[in-house]
């Protein structure tokens, strides 16, 4: 009774094939990768997609888990960051289970990257031509707010009909004063279509505008792959006498590398440090401010 | 002069039925289903026209088509058949059916505004005043918001909206201040026809009387062609020069509204004036 030796695992048994270690089969992979080309066609519409069973619960960035298993080859490099920062619990499990299953190169270099996996941020360093960003996307549809029937919304998408997601943000301006939408601001791309920026904050946004890199997002909960090719136009939704503003916290700066500062010249997206009283910033791309660090562009 | 509204042979049959079945119903078969199909006839062989600044009536019992006529118009139904022009398309050269869905209900922005009796249905009820009207105003591609706030000020004014209301949800609304905002709504882009299916039915009378009187006022002011679709012949009278009697689905007679209302000539109109004067 084979079953009964305690050495040979039941599940090894049962498994059809244990030469490959990968989570997608090559049709799962070309499926997805069809969905990638037509979303890179069409910048900006949602395509659908038959997302596949991943072993993270949905909506915990399995759309950009398979937009990844699905691009990467032998030859490239992937980093993988939560909120801005490659050792967050999340994006370090990602990058394992990418780099157990691919056998794929891992960095936490952006600029050695080929593809980087991202939820919450995009890096503070420009991504190059020869560079991917896939954003894990919790929901994709930007309209969800102000229509929930799902023919309506393809109608509206369709007609390029967004007077409403305008009234919203027009309601917005009236009950607070400020456009208060933070994180997935709505976006118009290529003059075409509106599209979910989430969840990045509007710090970002202006890195996805005619960027020189491929930005893929994929949201596996929802089953939707879109796209914003390289030197394509990304402009946030505003209107003409209420200029479109990013996140600033006056008079913070990074307590590391001191970024924010006023004689640092440069600036970078900050969160603030849990449990400091009075408030300790730190720059949210970890890795750019350790390169700033280490570099020796700060004085300690 | 072009017409700014005008359709020719509007017919619409509900269910089963083809235009042969028409031949068993109307008026003089007091009857709008078919015998032979079960097919309802509910409009056939409609034609008027509207000029700018005039007011059309549609008057009719329940059931008699006026409605569908004018959600025919608009687009909120296909008819079986017939045509719709405006002059604002195409001088009046393009009939309105061959528009692509898309194209249709763009009209509604800017060319062909519809007032319903129930806002709810012209309105976003969880949207603002303001934002209801900053609605059509986006869709015709405001995007100043400074603008769009001065536009839609100026709507309430024009409409007898408070302005301190402006920017609560319409649904804590009354009735018939729903109906004024509607109307603002309607007029936010200035748009040459306006339908106006039942406006002051549901509102009691002295809030109807007031709704009417700015209805009036305003058609007179803006000088856009209206259709108004009614049961009550105060509203009829008040507000329409010339009217179309409709009885099982077809017109019965038209004329100007106060000669027919003095002396009209078909019989169901006799009866349905007889009963309106008591």
């Amino acid at each position: 009774m084979t079953l009964l030796d305690p050495t040979i695992s039941p599940v090894a048994l049962l498994a059809a094939d244990t030469s490959s270690r990968e989570l997608l089969d090559e049709f799962s992979k070309r499926e997805i990768r069809r969905a990638v080309l037509t979303a890179v066609a069409v910048p900006g519409y949602q395509v659908p997609f038959a997302s596949r069973e991943m072993p993270v619960a949905r909506g915990w960035g399995s759309g950009g888990l398979q937009i990844t298993l699905a691009l990467v080859g032998p030859e490239d490099t992937v980093k993988v960051i939560d909120q801005g920062e490659d050792a967050g619990v999340n994006a370090a499990n990602l990058r394992r289970l990418i780099a157990d299953t691919t056998g794929v190169d891992t960095t936490t270099v952006a600029g050695e990257a080929t593809i980087v996996q991202t939820r919450h941020r995009v890096p503070e360093d420009a991504l190059g031509d020869d560079q991917i960003l896939v954003l894990q996307v919790p929901v994709p549809e930007p309209l969800r707010g102000v229509e929930r029937d799902m023919t309506e919304l393809r109608r509206m998408h369709a007609e390029g009909d967004y007077a409403r997601m305008w009234v919203s943000l027009y309601e917005d301006l009236v009950r607070n004063g400020v456009i208060t939408q933070t994180t997935g601001y709505p976006c118009l791309v290529g003059g075409r279509y509106v599209m979910a920026t989430t969840p990045i904050p509007r710090w970002d946004i202006p890195k996805l505008h005619r960027s020189a890199h491929l930005s893929l997002f994929g949201a596996g909960r929802e089953k939707r792959i879109y796209a914003v090719p390289p030197h394509t136009d990304v402009e946030p939704l505003t209107f003409d006498d209420v200029p479109f503003e990013v996140e600033r916290t006056e008079g913070a700066s990074c307590h590391r590398c001191g970024a924010g500062s006023p004689d640092s010249g440069v600036e970078s997206f900050l969160v603030e440090l849990p449990g400091t009283e009075g408030g300790r910033w730190v720059c949210s791309d970890t890795d750019w401010c350790n390169r700033r660090l280490s570099s020796g562009m700060v004085a300690r | 002069m072009t017409p700014a509204l005008r359709v020719d042979g509007l017919g619409k049959i509900y269910g089963p039925g083809t235009t042969a079945d028409v031949a068993g119903t109307g008026p003089g078969f007091n009857r709008v289903v078919s015998p032979t199909s079960g097919g309802i006839v509910a409009a056939w062989d409609v034609s008027f026209e509207v000029g700018p600044g005039e007011a059309l009536g549609v008057i009719g019992e329940s059931g008699s088509g006026k409605s569908t006529v004018m959600r025919c118009i608009c687009g909120d139904e296909e008819p079986t058949t017939g045509s719709i022009r405006l002059a604002s398309v195409d001088g009046g050269g393009t009939d309105l059916r061959t528009l692509s869905p898309a194209r249709r209900r763009a009209l509604r922005v800017d060319r062909l505004a519809v007032v319903y009796q129930d806002p709810a249905e012209g309105l976003d009820l969880r949207l603002s005043a303001g934002g209801n009207v900053a609605e059509r105003l986006t869709a015709a591609g405001w995007r100043n918001f400074g603008r769009i706030r001065e536009r839609a000020s100026e709507l309430m004014l024009r409409t007898d909206v408070p302005l301190d209301r402006m920017d609560d949800p319409v649904r804590e609304f009354s009735g018939g201040m729903r109906q004024r905002v509607q109307l603002a709504k309607a007029l936010a882009n200035n748009p040459p026809v306006v339908l106006l299916d039942e406006p002051t039915t549901g509102l009691d009378a002295s809030v109807a009387a007031s709704v009417l009187d700015l209805i009036r006022d305003l058609l007179e002011e803006l000088g856009v062609a209206a259709v108004v679709v009614s049961h009550d012949f105060a509203v009829i009278e008040m507000l329409t020069q010339r009217v179309v009697v409709m009885h099982h689905g077809r017109i019965v007679e038209a004329g100007l509204t106060d000669q027919l209302l003095e002396d009209p000539q078909h019989p169901y109109s006799q009866r349905l004036v007889g009963a309106a004067r008591g």
